[in-house]
């Protein structure tokens, strides 16, 4: 049965140190508050897998010293720029960086997904990327069907995924819309945690136009409220993203003091108290 | 009628994609000039190619998760994508990871993103890097996010046709391995192209000037198509076309 928290906190608590973390992309559903209270909580020694990418979670936790690999088809702040304390990590070596590409990302959790330990993609040989992952292997086409020489990826399996919805059901039912990534990593992790910025007392399962966008609670480990909870990133209809506050963090995390004053403003300081 | 460099670039754009073998365009993140381009086109074409814009709202039509776009790539269902890079040299090789040596790089950027797939499953891979300059184009790239071209053993419909930068499009010929200058923006010279580029290239004998932006479509892109392109990306709408849409 799905947990039911009471808040972030309570959720962030399960997040043990050197957990495998996978987060969603920029776009799809982030849980900003629930990455709030893991840096809040001190967690130390995280690989964050980005699925396929990230921005900001993943900025915010390297810079807040959480992180010790991160493995990215990208980690970027979109619009607002590059990621600072990702990029600062990675050129002064406190970050390992796992190098990817995207569908590599999507590949490895689908294995997952199947319960096979590893499943083939087209394309990427010849990739530095390809050079530097002793996990990955190519072989020739063992159908013999001409096919070539094809790369394998091994199935990626995170400890815990965390991802937020808009709403949830009383029986661990997520909605989580066309957002299907959001499925995969859910299929994918060992533990699932949500935030919601809802919860309905009609099952998600009643009517079907709302059961095909929804996540079974069987996938899902816990879940706690957390209105406004992807802020300052956006929740498709329901909010959009605060770009000047993005823009803030884009401009303040370029130097370390600049960060950790941000830090201390938004994640440990009056801000987040107050709501 | 006078018009900006943006425009430029996406009425230049527009016209490589207007051929028959053309019918979904894909357009990746943060990429309102292409996008710009894929709508502009589409228009002229009368609703051909299908654009897809993976940051839109109606306009993406993604609805199987982040791995769709890739899935129908790898199938032939993509006929048209786009890709920079931090550097690309003369072999069409293009780096997003970062200058230096890896993994502990001079200077880290975001990562490759989906290219190390794209490049090689998307029959018309179009590359698009306004900055034409020595420090973008390199002879040799620094990390090979995804190359330019592959051994005949390794499965491959796709890869790079153009290049266009704001000096110059370019048309990579895969045999060769080398890049042939198409054409030069009008006010600037095959000098200055040569002068900023860091690999040697192909330069056939009275190369033309690419061709300014017609008037129609300047003015559709200002209007009808302006709008279109506001749904996905309202400011540079807003900045670069005067298009305003109420929120």
């Amino acid at each position: 049965m799905t947990d039911y928290l009471n808040d972030v906190d309570a959720l962030a608590a399960q997040v043990p140190d050197g957990a495998m973390l996978a987060l969603p992309p920029e776009y799809s559903f982030v849980p900003m508050a629930l990455v709030r209270a893991i840096i809040r909580r001190g967690v130390r020694d995280l690989h964050i897998l980005t699925v396929p990418i990230n921005g900001l979670a993943a900025d915010m936790l390297i810079g807040a010293g959480c992180v010790k690999t991160v493995e990215c088809a990208a980690v970027s702040l979109g619009e607002a720029g590059p990621a600072p304390r990702f990029s600062a990590a990675v050129e002064s070596g406190t970050v390992r960086v796992i190098d990817s590409t995207c569908p590599a990302i999507h590949t490895a959790l689908q294995a997952t997904e199947k319960g096979v330990p590893f499943m083939p993609l087209g394309g990427i040989i010849g990739s530095d990327i390809l050079k530097h992952r002793d996990d990955w292997k190519v072989v020739d086409d063992p159908m013999g069907q001409g096919g070539g020489r094809i790369l394998l990826i091994p199935a990626i399996s995170p400890d815990i995924a965390i991802i937020h919805s808009p709403l949830a059901d009383r029986d661990g039912n997520v909605w989580i819309g066309r957002r299907r990534e959001l499925a995969t990593i859910a299929h994918a992790a060992k533990t699932l945690l949500v935030t919601v910025e809802k919860i309905q007392d009609e099952s998600l399962l009643a009517s079907e136009a709302t059961a095909a966008g929804t996540l079974p609670g069987f996938y899902v480990t816990a879940l706690a409220p957390a209105e406004m909870g992807a802020k300052p990133l956006g929740l498709v209809e329901h909010y959009a993203p605060d770009t000047d506050e993005l823009a803030t963090y884009a401009r303040e995390a370029r130097t370390e003091e600049g960060f950790n004053a941000y830090l201390q403003r938004t994640v440990f300081g009056t801000q987040e108290a107050a709501e | 009628m006078t018009y900006s460099r943006d425009e430029f670039l996406i009425t230049t754009i527009a016209r490589l994609l207007e051929t028959d073998d053309v019918r979904h365009v894909a357009v990746g993140a943060a990429s309102p000039i292409p996008g710009a381009a894929a709508l502009l086109a589409r228009k002229v074409r009368g609703g051909s190619p299908r654009v897809s814009l993976i940051h839109g709202k109606a306009t993406n039509p993604f609805c199987d998760g982040g791995r769709e776009i890739f899935d129908a790539a790898g199938q032939g269902r993509i006929d048209v994508f786009f890709l920079g890079g931090v550097q690309i040299d003369g072999e069409a090789n293009l780096n997003l990871v970062g200058t230096g040596d890896y993994p502990q790089v001079d200077k880290r950027f975001s990562g490759s993103f989906g290219s190390a797939f794209m490049y090689f499953t998307v029959p018309k891979v179009i590359l698009f890097r306004p900055e034409h300059s020595r420090r973008v184009f390199v002879p040799k790239v620094d990390f090979i996010s995804a190359p330019g071209v592959s051994d005949p053993d390794v499965y491959r419909p796709g890869g790079p046709k153009y290049l266009v930068t704001e000096l110059c499009v370019m048309a990579f010929d895969k045999d060769r391995r080398r890049f042939r200058l198409e054409s030069v923006t009008p006010g600037r010279t095959v000098e200055e192209v040569l002068d900023n580029t860091g690999f040697e290239i192909d330069v056939p004998e009275g190369v033309g000037e690419t061709k300014a932006p017609e008037e129609e479509r300047l003015a559709l892109l200002r209007s009808t198509v302006g709008v279109e392109v506001a749904d996905t990306y309202p400011g540079f709408a807003r900045d670069v076309l005067g298009v305003e849409v109420a929120a």
